[in-house]
């Protein structure tokens, strides 16, 4: 029990003194996942109008069969399917990118679009049936209406993106599988906790743990007061 | 040449026929109502006219062209025109962008988009609202900004679906008076859609009225209210006393008609012997306690079985062999001491009947 409260004092410590190995780890834990999550914004958002405000054939399954189903889907099945594909066998092995973070980013951005797809098109689905038709009425493109009706379901689909985001940051397995948790390279919030919890340096572990957690509640108080607007 | 047509348009939606075989001719700056009651097909129609649905049969024509064009060529016609829809919704945003989003559609500079949406809003007086965030406005307020948005285009057509239905008596008729004026300042077609008949009447030059689908008749304001082609018709613009009846004689279009033993006079052209209804507008109906000698023709004696006022008004139902309602005024009915069962007389002249062919 001491040993736990020991750790807890010395995580604060290391937190409060702005330690350079935990501040690297989280900073770049950040970075990682606020690029995936702008990258996959910026495919999923225009590809969500796409099958929203088109009919076509199996629509609905795409949408409640494929899409949300992927919602949960493991983040070592991702992990194992981005190293596949990019291991040196793989047929982009060629590019060289396994356990550096452009593997994660890729690997997060795949994990994190069902759920950005979903939860877009559902924003979009809450949009009042008549802002569509008022914008065309008044001139609108198919374009230009497009982003009218985003700009109104504006608040649903910022949430979604944080809701990714938040996907992203805490997932281990894809950094752990593609990353490699290489020391100073690939080494995120996650992978570090679980390699020196392992290792048996419960300090470092819960400090970079409270890190995590306070990220988590940092995006749990945007998501508030986004949805109260 | 009309500017806007439609030749033999059709829109069926689930094995229903929602418009049957439409033919409309509407001319350049022509104030056009389409009236007719709730689910005849006017929004419908509207949605057409404004290329936002595609009809199942027939043509649309604007300004000479055939509007079943490709998507780039429809959003260029569907740019001269601005559709005001029914319970209408603004863009959660100030008044302002409301009625800058059709301006930047269309990629109006600067300086010019600013101005015109400060002159639009001055038109509709909402000038002071214009940085409030259009979603806490009032019905009628968004009413306004809702038209304030389709002018500020400056569309060569403006449609209207129902511009005062979901509103308050006052807010209902600020709107209209807000119609008028657009319609006297620009030179504007306007097609609109209202249930209530005497709009159309106050605001349009000409109406065409439609029933399940169909237009049934279509004329100048004035003829379709005194002039109504059948007894729906009769019925929808509000004509209260519609009788049923028998042509007994013709004497140069010169008519009489037996209505359940009683004769009215009027001035038609029916063959004797046919059945027809005869309508009378209540405000044509004179009151009186004896005969009058006068130049109207039917002078019939009733008695009363019920009045009610009505504002300044007062209807009177009298029972002359047929059951006629009169309208007279508060004023005249306490004067005459007119109540159930007093006797009187009920006149009204020949050329204020209309005759309509029983079918």
């Amino acid at each position: 029990m001491e040993e736990l409260w020991n750790g807890l004092v010395r995580a604060v410590q290391l937190i409060i003194s702005l330690d350079p190995e935990v501040m690297q780890i989280a900073g770049r834990s950040l970075r990682i996942a606020l690029t995936s999550t702008a990258i996959g914004s910026v495919i999923c958002i225009p590809l969500s109008c796409l099958i929203h405000f088109n009919e076509f054939w199996g629509k609905r399954f795409i949408i409640v069969g494929i899409i949300q189903t992927l919602y949960s889907v493991p983040t070592v099945a991702i992990g194992l399917f981005v190293f596949v594909f990019i291991s040196r066998a793989g047929p982009l092995g060629g590019l060289g990118i396994l356990f550096t973070p452009t593997a994660i980013i890729i690997g997060q951005a795949l994990l994190i679009t069902p759920l950005l797809l979903g939860l877009t098109i559902s924003a979009l689905k809450g949009v009042d049936k008549t802002i569509p038709d008022t914008a065309r009425s008044l001139g609108a493109s198919g374009f230009q209406m497009a982003v009218l009706v985003i700009r109104e379901a504006r608040f649903a689909v910022m949430a979604a993106v944080i809701l990714a985001f938040g996907r992203a940051i805490s997932e281990v397995g894809i950094s752990l599988m593609v990353g490699g948790n290489i020391r100073g390279f690939t080494r995120v919030l996650t992978t570090a906790i679980s390699l020196e919890t392992s290792k048996g340096d419960l300090e470092l572990s819960l400090a970079l743990g409270i890190i995590l957690i306070l990220i988590a509640l940092i995006i749990n108080i945007i998501l508030n007061r986004v949805q109260q607007k | 040449m009309a500017f806007i047509e439609t030749v033999d348009l059709w829109q069926k939606r689930d094995d229903r026929d929602i418009l049957r075989s439409v033919n409309l001719r509407i001319g350049r700056g022509e104030v056009f109502a389409l009236i007719g009651p709730t689910g005849a097909g006017k929004t419908t129609l509207l949605r057409l006219i404004n290329l936002l649905d595609r009809p199942s049969l027939g043509k649309i024509l604007i300004d000479g062209a055939d509007a079943a064009a490709s998507e780039k060529a429809r959003l260029e016609m569907r740019r001269r025109m601005a559709f005001v829809l029914q319970k209408p919704v603004v863009f959660n945003t100030s008044v302002y962008d409301n009625v800058a989003y059709g301006l930047r559609w269309r990629g109006v500079g600067k300086r010019k988009l600013a101005e015109k949406i400060e002159s639009t809003l001055e038109m509709v007086g909402l000038a002071e609202y214009r940085k409030r965030n259009a979603r806490t406005l009032s019905g009628g307020e968004v009413q306004r900004v809702a038209i304030a948005r389709a002018i500020a285009v400056d569309p060569e057509v403006l449609l209207l679906d129902e511009p005062t239905a979901n509103l308050d008596p006052v807010s209902a008729s600020k709107i209209e008076d807000l119609i008028t004026e657009i319609i006297k300042q620009n030179a504007i077609t306007v097609i609109m859609a209202t249930h209530d008949m005497s709009q159309g009447q106050r605001l349009a030059d000409r109406i065409s009225v439609l029933f399940d689908g169909k237009i049934v008749q279509t004329g100048g304001a004035r003829e379709i209210f005194t002039s109504p082609r059948n007894v729906e018709i009769a019925e929808f613009v509000g004509v209260e006393n519609i009788i049923d009846g028998v042509v007994v004689s013709n004497e140069g279009k010169m008519l009489t008609v037996d209505v359940g033993g009683t004769e009215i006079e009027s001035v038609a052209d029916f063959d004797v012997g046919e059945e027809v209804s005869v309508c009378i507008r209540p405000e044509d109906v004179t009151i009186a306690l004896s005969k009058l000698s006068s130049s109207a023709r039917n002078s019939l004696a009733g008695k009363v079985t019920r009045t009610a006022i009505d504002g300044p008004f007062c209807r009177v139902e009298v029972d002359c062999g047929f059951p006629l309602i009169a309208l007279v005024t508060k004023k005249s009915a306490e004067e005459l001491e007119l109540k159930k069962g007093r006797e009187i007389y009920a006149t009204f002249k020949a050329v204020s009947i209309h005759v309509i062919k029983r079918h």
